[in-house]
């Protein structure tokens, strides 16, 4: 049996249905109750769903034995585990965003915004930038408005949030989108059957590219 | 006493360390005991072989810095002289682990062997790592790979040292597809991108995955490091045992290992308990001209196996009140002791468990 975590939310309801268009459906998951664990002997596959950011604690630590995280998470947070395939979901881009008319003055440290500090202290390193991080948890968007920082990175889907604000990216850090991961043990102990999954969604997300 | 009886007593990392010890010296490696500390030296020159970030530090009565050790291997270096030496210990390092960033003591056991490293020494050595596993649990898994063969593979690759890093991250992480991407961008050639993301999708037991290995050989390296690779599973296969998989993900830090690297696991645990290889290139780096080959077990891993079911604290829990002398009290328990039976004395009952509860009132048994 394979333990799968998925990540709640809009994210999670597409993943899952990936996984049903790969044969791994569980029909008592859309049945309205109160229970946390769904599974599917006949698949072989259990789930449940936890916070997005959770997924990949809960797979590090081998509560599940594979799971679906965003890339941002995985680049944020460097758990220790297999990223086995690009489910090509939820896909956007990690950004540098700002008034759209910044302009970058080098002679002073950048002051950066971000719910990200590792992604930001990494990719302004590489840079050789000098920044002072001003970690936040969330309506990241106002920091410039405010004067609180001179940039954000952020997620940027649609840009529509930022346009409406006068903020525009500036910069791609990188592009991103949902992964399986798996736990670096139970991917040993239970290989034909996590191969068999990885191949099979493989197959639905080749499928779902063709498919306009 | 038996072996159950002392797992009983001891639990589970106690009495791992006896049997380790038990089977190591059956080898001939001799049990050392090295110093908690070390001079901070020896871990600053070498920070990236030494896991983990941070490294707990005191200055000493003579003002020099000194380390609370969060590694054995360099220690065990560090007093090599000269022929071969064979070594075995258990001791506690000192590393900050996990998401917490707090120092933990955690107990490791494990061997070394310094000195000329050939085939029969390696075969040893992965013998032991094996027998190792077996003592932890009846269902292990013993992974083997090649660092040759990755040094190989990033010399045919001729890539700049960002991208090198990024591949070999990948490779650790199974992450074909953004090994694929990054070859794309980096202009690296498919074929070399094929087995690239072949070598990180490998998995397979090794007389399964060898004759594919060696068809991606693409110099003298990778095909020396194939030969060596296969000699030395041919030999463990001998053993009659369950077969030693192939798996390039366990491929750690090119400037200290060279040659074969390998790493144990058990069901219930979600890391590795056991890791090990070849490590020739960090002796060099050391200033001493020998080969070396040893592994590790952390044993604080096994506290995190499924819990045994908790035995009784006593046999017997003896009472007693106001009114009876001690002397009987003592007399009372000694007589079952004598019996065999473990005797826990006090006045009134508590929240452990026992076999069954005797009491003793104004001298008498109840």
């Amino acid at each position: 049996m394979i333990h799968v975590a998925l990540p709640k939310g809009r994210l999670g309801e597409s993943v899952y249905a990936l996984f049903e268009q790969a044969g791994y459906g569980c029909p008592s998951i859309r049945e309205k109750n109160r229970k946390l664990i769904f599974e599917n002997p006949e698949a072989g596959v259990s789930f449940f769903w936890v916070k997005p950011s959770d997924v990949a604690i809960y797979v590090e630590r081998g509560a599940a034995d594979v799971g679906v995280a965003g890339k941002d998470i995985l680049l944020e947070y460097a758990p220790d585990v297999y990223e086995l395939l690009d489910l090509n979901l939820g896909r956007c881009r990690m950004c540098v965003a700002g008034p759209e008319d910044f302009l970058d003055d080098p002679a002073r440290s950048l002051r950066v915004a971000t719910k990200f500090p590792n992604i930001a202290r990494g990719y302004y390193s590489s840079l050789s930038r000098e920044i002072d991080i001003i970690h936040l948890n969330g309506s990241i968007e106002l920091a410039p408005l405010l004067g609180l920082s001179d940039v954000i990175v952020d997620i940027v889907e649609t840009g529509k949030t930022l346009l409406e604000n006068h903020l525009a990216p500036l910069e791609t850090i990188t592009p991103l989108s949902a992964r399986l991961i798996a736990n670096k043990v139970s991917y040993k102990f239970q290989y034909d059957e996590t191969a068999r999954l990885r191949d099979a969604l493989a197959q639905a997300v080749k499928k779902g590219e063709k498919a306009p | 006493m038996d072996e159950q009886r002392y797992g009983e007593l001891l639990g589970r990392s106690e009495s791992m360390k006896l049997w380790l010890r038990e089977l190591y010296t059956a080898y001939g490696y001799r049990p050392y005991q090295m110093s908690k500390f070390e001079p901070y030296d020896l871990y600053a020159q070498n920070r990236s072989f030494v896991a983990g970030n941070s490294i707990l530090t005191f200055t000493d009565t003579d003002g020099r810095l000194m380390a609370l050790k969060p590694d054995v291997t360099l220690s065990i270096i560090k007093i090599y002289r000269s022929g071969q030496q064979k070594v075995c210990y258990h001791e506690q390092v000192y590393r900050d682990t996990g998401a917490s960033r707090e120092f933990r003591e955690i107990p490791q056991a494990g061997l070394e062997c310094i000195g000329q490293i050939d085939v029969y020494t390696q075969w040893e050595v992965l013998t032991l790592a094996r027998e190792s596993l077996k003592r932890i649990s009846d269902t292990y898994i013993l992974d083997a790979a090649s660092v040759g063969l990755i040094s190989g593979l990033l010399a045919a690759t001729r890539a700049n040292g960002e991208t090198e890093q990024a591949l070999l991250g990948y490779l650790r992480g199974k992450n074909a597809h953004n090994i694929c991407a990054l070859c794309e961008r980096e202009g690296i050639s498919p074929d070399l991108s094929a087995i690239w993301q072949e070598l990180a999708q490998l998995y397979a037991p090794a007389s399964r995955a060898l004759p594919r290995l060696k068809d991606m050989c693409l110099n003298d390296e990778m095909r020396q490091a194939a030969e060596e690779l296969d000699t030395l599973c041919r030999l463990t296969a001998q053993d009659g045992e369950v077969e030693i998989h192939l798996d390039f993900s366990i491929v750690n830090d090119l400037n200290y290992y060279n040659g074969l690297v390998f790493k144990g696991y058990v069901p219930g645990l979600p890391t590795g308990i056991l890791s090990g290889g070849r490590y020739d290139n960090l002796v060099r780096k050391l200033g001493k001209q020998a080969g070396a080959i040893g592994f590790a077990v952390y044993l604080d891993l096994l506290e995190q196996l499924p819990a045994q079911s908790r035995g009784n604290d006593a046999d017997v829990l003896l009472l007693y009140d106001d009114m009876t002398p001690p002397e009987q009290v003592m007399a009372r328990a000694r007589e079952m002791r004598r019996q065999g039976l473990r005797v826990r004395v006090q006045k009134e009952s508590d929240q452990g468990r026992y076999g069954r509860v005797e009491r003793m009132e104004g001298g008498k048994r109840a």
